[in-house]
């Protein structure tokens, strides 16, 4: 397949038909020394994140971080308003105690911990995003019903529309096809 | 495929005898398409006349009575509810409170339950989790009418203003705010996150331009790759925590409502394990009462299958169980106190007057029907659970009435005694609640992913690499 002046190459996709398929063909792309692909499964794959590498995801550190934010600054909140800015005497209990403020901030914590849950995975995956190279693809669409779609991408060192072709048909990916670049 | 079933074959001589394997999450599996097509198709295909014939009264009811209501006390005032010295709590707290407890059943169903790891969940998750969303509004929106000036309702919130005045951090009340605002913003976050992955499914099967376009902007540009999925459940995990904790927490936060009071009745420390347990066991009602309908007309009975409604009715037994285990304390401790006004509330409650029909249906109800779930013979007929689901709504609905007004009628001067009747304005505010709750509801059921399409997937045999079904002995081990 010549691709000269046709627009820009995003990647090869190939269909396969049980994760299993899938998890094996993604051991031998590994093997083969590519580095710049991906897998779309219509459900998490387990131990497909080991297979590529992934660390673990940030996304707990964000949530961590958003939690600690709301938790301070709800705690100082509460010491400002009630202790320093406006003293306010309630029963004869201390101005700001730990007592009277664990309560609120711990709930503000949850809140913070959840928009930086929600934020942060979010944006770590780019999302939202209006376009995809792969959502042009007709065939992707089953990728969220039951196919498991791999695509290596052509920004890979060794990707090569014909030798890559080559291998994802010899790993047993069917209907391997290009992607095109969105202009 | 036909590799697959071959593997089947020889995976049953394998399998250990019938009665230790456990039930499958679906039944009759026929392959992840096919699952796709059953999870998707009713919020794809023509609107069946049950849906009009239930959405058309509880629309009524949350477009006309429930704004009617609302408007007529927010311009008048307070004094149209039967709310009086010395019941200053009446129904508009009875229905927050029952409200709040609706909720609780659903985070815990998709929240607890998906960190131990039930499989069974994913099938009612989605529809545990609307549930909690919609009540959760209903119920946040008595506290704020209750003030009575609802235009004011934003001193409650830390807002630099020109009086120069914070709220007081120091009362439940306030905390209570905090609570159920960030009970509904993380309630509604987990829900729709979850949502997510299957408005990509929906968007990939969209045939017109409308469908495309709307679930492509709610999908977000989703495309399942393993990159996402790795922080996608990396996130879920957390937000399923939180909610967990929300799950001990809000509840708790509104029994230290009254607890920290001085009225006999309430000042109790078991209070806010109490509604924590009472709201699960009231939403473990509410599911049983959405659950058995919607699993037959929306034709998901191989997907939420008996012994999901099996396994709802057992928690919805433990919960009762605990609920009568606290009865039985508090009449206790109410005794072994030794206090006479103690004494003379709980006495009250049973053999007073006025409100003793409430207090002799709730032991009815919480006691007594809900020991008819320890048979299988009930907690197989869906008949049965759905009306036992209905009495359980009834039955806390009652609790949280004898606790409320129960308590403050007739507190410790005589002078001080009186009588609460709830009035039609009350009345039709709870009606325009539920009108608007079923309302939401079956809007979801029918235009939104009610299954977690791509977690029951997860859970199938299908999806797992190393099952036969999910391909690995398929000319693997290279």
């Amino acid at each position: 397949m010549s691709k000269n002046e046709a627009p820009k190459i995003y990647g090869l996709m190939a269909e396969f038909n049980t994760p299993g398929d899938l998890l094996r063909a993604a051991e031998k792309v590994r093997a083969e020394g590519y580095n710049r692909w991906d897998v779309f499964t219509p459900f998490p794959i387990h131990g497909m994140d080991k297979l590529m590498g992934l660390k673990n995801s940030l996304v707990g550190w964000v949530a961590l971080a958003g939690g600690a934010f709301m938790f301070l600054n709800i705690a100082g909140l509460i010491w400002f308003a009630n202790a320093f800015d406006y003293p306010l005497m309630v029963g004869g209990k201390p101005m700001f105690s730990a007592p009277m403020t664990f309560v609120p901030s711990y709930i503000m914590l949850i809140m913070g911990g959840a928009l930086g849950a929600l934020i942060g995975m979010l944006g770590i995956n780019q999302l939202p995003r209006l376009h995809h190279p792969l959502l042009a693809k007709k065939r992707f669409a089953l990728a969220s019903r039951d196919k498991f779609i791999m695509v290596i991408g052509a920004e890979d060192e060794k990707f090569c529309a014909t030798e890559t072709k080559q291998l994802l048909e010899s790993l047993g990916g069917a209907n391997v096809d290009i992607v095109e670049e969105i202009a | 495929m036909s590799d697959a079933v071959t593997n089947l074959e020889e995976l049953k001589k394998l399998a250990p005898p019938v009665e230790l394997q456990r039930a499958p999450v679906i039944e009759g599996n026929k392959g992840l398409g096919w699952l796709t097509d059953k999870l998707s198709v009713f919020a794809e295909g023509k609107t069946p006349l049950w849906w009009w014939i239930l959405f058309l009264p509880a629309a009524f009811s949350a477009t006309v009575i429930f704004p009617v209501c609302l408007f007529y006390q927010v311009f008048t005032g307070v004094g149209v509810w039967g709310n009086n010295h010395p019941v200053m709590w009446g129904l508009d707290i009875v229905n927050f409170i029952w409200w709040v407890g609706v909720a609780h059943a659903g985070t815990l169903i998709s929240a607890l339950l998906f960190l131990t790891k039930q499989h069974w969940r994913t099938t009612i998750g989605r529809m545990a989790e609307a549930m909690t969303v919609f009540s959760v509004m209903m119920a946040g929106l008595y506290p704020a009418i209750h003030v009575g000036r609802a235009w004011f309702d934003w001193f409650m919130f830390p807002i630099p203003n020109s009086n120069g005045l914070w709220p007081q951090f120091k009362s439940p009340l306030m905390w209570d705010v905090f609570a159920v605002n960030t009970y509904l913003v993380v309630s509604s976050l987990f829900w729709f996150m979850g949502m997510i992955p299957d408005f990509g499914v929906f968007r990939d099967r969209a045939t017109t331009r409308v469908r495309k376009a709307i679930f492509s902007i709610l999908a977000m540009g989703w495309t399942g790759s393993a990159r996402q999925w790795h922080h996608y459940e990396k996130a879920y995990v957390v937000l399923c925590g939180l909610c967990t904790l929300l799950v001990f927490t809000v509840s708790s936060i509104v029994g230290l409502d009254f607890c920290t009071s001085q009225i006999a009745g309430w000042h109790a420390t078991i209070f806010p394990l109490y509604f924590v347990i009472g709201a699960v066991f009231c939403g473990f009602g509410m599911m049983m009462v959405l659950l058995v309908p919607l699993r037959k007309w929306c034709g998901l009975e191989n997907v939420i299958t008996l012994s999901h409604m099996d396994k709802v009715a057992k928690l919805a037994l433990v919960a009762g169980l605990v609920i009568d285990y606290i009865y039985a304390m508090e009449f206790f401790i109410a005794w072994y106190s030794g206090d006479t006004y103690e004494r003379w509330v709980f006495g009250h409650r049973l053999f007073g007057h006025t409100y003793l029909y409430l207090g002799w249906t709730l032991i009815g109800i919480n006691v007594c029907v809900t020991q008819l779930l320890w048979f299988k013979k009930i907690r197989s007929s869906m008949k049965a659970l759905f009306i036992i689901g209905l009495l359980i709504n009834i039955g806390m609905w009652c609790e949280r009435f004898v606790i409320v007004v129960g308590s403050l009628y007739q507190e410790f001067l005589p002078a001080n005694w009186g009588k609460y009747m709830p009035t039609i304005w009350d009345i039709g505010l709870y009606i325009g609640t539920l009108g608007a709750f079923f309302m939401l509801y079956l809007l979801f059921v029918k235009f939104l992913p009610v299954i977690a399409i791509q977690e029951v997937k997860g859970v199938m045999p299908e999806g797992d690499p190393h099952h036969p079904l999910g391909g690995a002995k398929k000319g693997g081990q290279s």
